[in-house]
């Protein structure tokens, strides 16, 4: 059997236009079994590869021996550090992590050596076979001594430091101010997209490598890939294979420079597949952060200023930790006016597992604190807290904390109204399933409590801090079929949809070939993360699309001798508004027209000493609001319903974006009450679906949308905001504050777990 | 250790596995030797549910069931929902309403959603949202937050309710 089945984006769509809940292209195999994951594809003479992982979070290789591992039967190739053909080390924003550990590991999963067999089983023995000396050192586990330490890797332990430092310093020091004072916890998230990293290489006659992988980013990786190969990136042709989710977790390498050494090595095609718990040492996670923070407010609860400091633990190596910490620092205090601040913000290197992106980027961390900031606050002022949140709610005009005025739109207000407002549907139910617990461990009805709070949220969306963000496609029209090429990866997002919509939009057809994404012959269409991908690859297919409706108008107008004002496109024919001209599409297309576009957003500054600059593009704000119910005595929680309001810019697929905001709500309910990965002495205590809980249909509360607020974004193709990480920012906070609000505990930590509220219940018995 | 060869029946059709190896689990069978990659494997444990198969008209996690154990017996995959003698035929109501229902994001939990879903609704045609949230609580999806899906069996179990009345 030969088949590499990776060109699932390829086939037709039957769209129609922006704001139609218009049905996935990719819908249709992805239930018939017939969508090609990367984990699905083989070809013939195919090889299995397997990685062997240092079990040590710190320590020094002394020697490795392959030689029983070659021994065994089946056993194709053992490769090392040493095998590396080219640049030893990669990353996204620093090149500090090492493609095969050398002389050092620096985590516990670090890749060691990797093996190519004929069989799963005999990669698994032959990984077992290799023998490797570890001289085992003292791990540096504690972010906050990461400093201080000794450096733990050549670059030092210190990733990145941004002391933001905004508006008038001694703005708070007087009387009559209120001032509230916290510090906030949140725990290792994991991504845990469903399909684990997988790809496919391929050796070519050419002497390159074609690599079928799930990715989101296809060009970037291929640049790293090209430089660890040594190889010209004409050479190294990268193809999307089926995406299983992402959530920020594969913008990192894992699995592809090894999957090319392998193929390249043996001159055979290798496949690789992680394991679930793999899957967790082998991919970065979001930051765990511990965060003081201080708030000063005027008696009416108009904030004065803000004081943070912000450590993130980025783990092992760098990743896109500075970026993070970028966003931690720049949205610390949430989306309020603040006239004044000092946020300190650190992200250290230590020997824990590597953290980079997670969907919210940062934000996610922040919004916990400066929330429970606001709801403390409103209770030292004895406020409402919604009528806090909107006294102080930013508004376009206003500045950030970077001193970057907020020209385009950001409805703070709006979102924490209509949230606020909309009617809960939530009822007291008898049924013992429905309390926390469930039906196994069912909490005692007449002790259960519950409590209902609301939290807002906003971040930056695409890339910030003057990054050159780009995406490229190719707009052809050809006998009346349109075909878009587009390198933009789809991850379950459905920008697949969104490529139809548009097309159909701006040219009037309702069919749309979508080319196989890879690197060759189109140029990067950037990461599909930050919410860019509807602005950045969106405006670039508009407007490759609006170059060749331009010409295909300009070629009717000379032939039939009419204004091009005169001409539209419309259900595959382009006709002239006074009835004198209907053209076939297919027709005035015989001769193919096509566009190459490369859009970028507005340019952006670097942040300066002090934090300050127009850093960022746009802003999205989302509210939540969470109902729970609180056994107190056994500490267990449910999540009754959230309801949501979200900052759109404008709906461009209903249903898709229902989907995106019910999603990322999930997540944050699961950082909230139950998602950990548990890290002890710098190992991973819970790398299994069996120890590390995503919620379930159970789990899960029903999601309210309370209204999506449709304020088109200057600037923005269609004037549509990215939508896909507000929901799942806004989310936890939002849960964490109503379970205080039930239990009247502090819970300054998230996930809450179960001993934090009955522990802290029992205590406070005994002290009453 | 090779075993010898021993059938199954995947979809209302006997196959034969050859060159097997003796501890391979029905879902490495089905994805890896029989070409049928619908089932999916992402936690190997019996946690996520994206494997869950048919066996005998019971769901299963394939990925706990030893390939061999289910020699003669009757496995049903994603694969055979929409079956129309090996080519794909219209889709069963569980697929169009996941489709309909915007309820598939990544697609990858999905094989395994549509199997316990349609396990579900041959045992209970009419289930109330607490039955349903029970019977798909072995599937893990990480993309929708369960909001579609949960549509998409409502929309599934009014299209067989209508067919067969």
């Amino acid at each position: 059997m030969s088949e590499v089945r990776a060109t699932q984006t390829r086939g037709r769509t039957r769209p129609s236009g922006i704001g139609e809940s218009v049905r996935r292209p990719d819908a249709i195999p992805k239930v018939t079994g017939a969508f090609a994951f990367s984990s699905d594809l083989r070809h013939d003479r195919m090889l299995w590869g397997g990685t062997l992982r240092s079990p040590h979070p710190s320590a020094r290789i002394s020697s490795i021996d392959v030689g029983p591992a070659v021994a065994v039967t089946g056993v194709h190739a053992v490769l090392t550090h040493s095998d590396v053909p080219g640049r030893a080390t990669f990353g996204l924003e620093h090149l500090d992590q090492s493609v095969l550990a050398g002389d050092v590991v620096r985590y516990a999963g670090e890749p060691v050596a990797i093996v190519a067999a004929d069989h799963p089983d005999t990669v698994r023995r032959a990984l077992d076979a290799i023998q490797v000396e570890y001289e085992v050192t003292e791990p540096l586990v504690d972010p906050s001594r990461a400093e201080t330490a000794t450096p733990i890797h050549p670059d030092g332990n210190l990733i990145r430091r941004i002391h933001l430092r905004h508006g008038d310093p001694s703005a708070a020091d007087r009387e009559g101010l209120v001032t509230v004072e916290g510090t906030y916890e949140v725990g290792m998230q994991d991504q845990a997209f469903l399909g684990p990293e997988s790809g496919l290489a391929v050796p070519a006659a050419d002497g390159g490598v074609d690599l079928f992988i799930a990715t989101q980013w296809l060009h970037v990786d291929r640049d790293q890939v090209a430089d660890c190969l040594g190889m010209d990136p004409d050479l190294v042709r990268l193809t999307l294979a089926g995406v299983g989710g992402a959530f920020g977790a594969r913008e990192d390498l894992s699995l592809h420079v090894h999957l090319c050494m392998l193929a390249l090595y043996t001159g055979r095609p290798v496949k690789m597949v992680y394991s679930r718990h793999e899957s967790f040492h082998g991919h970065v996670h979001r930051h765990p952060a511990r965060m003081w923070y201080r708030h000063h407010a005027e008696p009416d609860g108009t904030l004065v200023r803000v004081e943070a400091r912000l450590l993130l633990d980025g783990g092992a190596y760098a990743s896109s930790s500075g970026a993070v910490i970028a966003n931690a620092t720049c949205f610390a205090a949430g989306p309020y006016r603040v006239p004044s601040a000092d946020v300190d913000g650190v992200v250290v290197r230590t020997n824990n597992p590597p953290c980079g992106a997670m969907r919210g980027f940062g934000a996610v961390q922040t919004c916990m604190a400066h929330e429970a900031q606001m709801d403390r606050l409103a209770t030292a002022l004895d406020m409402d807290p919604i009528d806090l949140r909107l006294k102080n709610a930013l508004a376009p005009g206003d500045r950030l904390l970077t001193g970057q005025v907020l020209t385009g739109t950001l409805p703070v207000a709006e979102v924490i109204r209509t949230c606020a407002e909309h009617p809960s549907a939530a009822v007291r139910s008898d049924e013992p399933m429905t309390r926390p617990g469930g039906a196994g461990r069912t909490a005692d009805a007449d002790h259960v409590v519950r409590g209902e709070a609301l939290a807002v949220g906003f971040k930056n969306l695409m890339f910030s801090e003057g990054f050159d963000d780009s995406s490229a496609a190719r707009c052809e029209l050809r006998d009346g079929v349109v075909t878009i090429t587009c390198a933009c990866a789809e991850v379950g997002q459905g920008f697949v949809t969104l490529i139809g919509q548009i097309t159909s939009e701006v040219l009037g057809v309702d069919e749309v070939v979508l080319a196989p994404v890879e690197t060759t012959g189109i140029g990067s269409a950037g990461s599909t993360s930050a919410s860019r991908q509807s602005w950045m690859s969106g405006g670039a297919v508009q407007k490759a699309c609006e170059e060749v409706r331009a010409a295909v108008v300009a070629r009717v107008a000379v032939t039939h001798d009419v204004p091009v004002d005169d001409l539209v496109l419309v259900e595959g024919r382009v006709e002239s508004l006074s009835g004198s001209v209907s053209v076939d599409l297919a027709e005035a297309t015989a001769e193919p027209l096509s566009a190459d576009v490369v859009y970028r957003h507005a340019p952006t500054s670097p942040l300066d000493h002090d934090g300050q600059g127009d850093a960022h593009v746009s802003f999205a704000v989302s509210a939540h609001r969470a109902i729970v119910d609180v056994d107190p005595d056994l500490g267990l929680v449910r999540v009754v319903e959230l309801t949501t309001s979200q900052d759109v810019g404008r709906v461009l697929n209903p249903v898709q974006a229902v989907g995106q905001l019910e999603g990322g709500a999930a997540q944050g309910v699961g950082l909230a009450v139950m998602e950990e990965v548990l890290v002890d002495g710098g190992r991973i205590r819970n790398a299994s679906f069996t120890d590390y809980l995503v919620p379930t249909a159970l789990d899960m509360p029903p999601v309210e949308i309370a209204a999506l607020i449709e304020q088109p974004e200057p600037g923005a193709p269609f004037g549509a905001k990215g939508i896909g990480e507000p929901p799942c920012i806004s989310s936890t906070a939002a849960v964490v504050g109503a379970l205080r609000h039930a239990t009247g505990l502090e819970l300054a930590r998230v996930p809450v777990r179960p001993a934090d509220i009955a522990l802290a219940e029992a205590q406070a018995g005994v002290d009453r | 250790m090779r075993t010898d060869p021993y059938r199954l029946t995947v979809n209302g059709r006997p196959v034969e596995v050859i060159d097997g190896h003796a501890g391979e689990s029905l879902l490495f069978v089905l994805r890896e030797r029989l070409g049928l990659p619908g089932s999916k494997n992402a936690c190997e444990e019996g946690e996520c549910g994206s494997c869950s198969v048919l066996l005998d008209g019971d769901l299963v996690c394939s990925c706990l069931v030893l390939a061999a154990a289910a020699a003669d017996r009757d496995v049903a995959t994603v694969e055979g929902l929409s079956d129309a003698g090996g080519e794909v035929g219209p889709l069963a109501y569980v697929q169009r309403a996941f489709v309909e229902a915007g309820a598939v994001q990544c697609g990858f939990c999905t094989p395994g959603l549509l199997m316990a879903v349609d396990a579900l609704l041959c045992e209970e045609p009419d289930p109330d949202d607490l039955t349903v949230r029970e019977a798909i609580s072995g599937n893990l999806c990480r993309c929708t937050g369960y909001g579609r899906i949960l549509e998409a069996v409502d929309r599934a179990a009014a299209m067989r309710r209508e067919a067969c009345s």
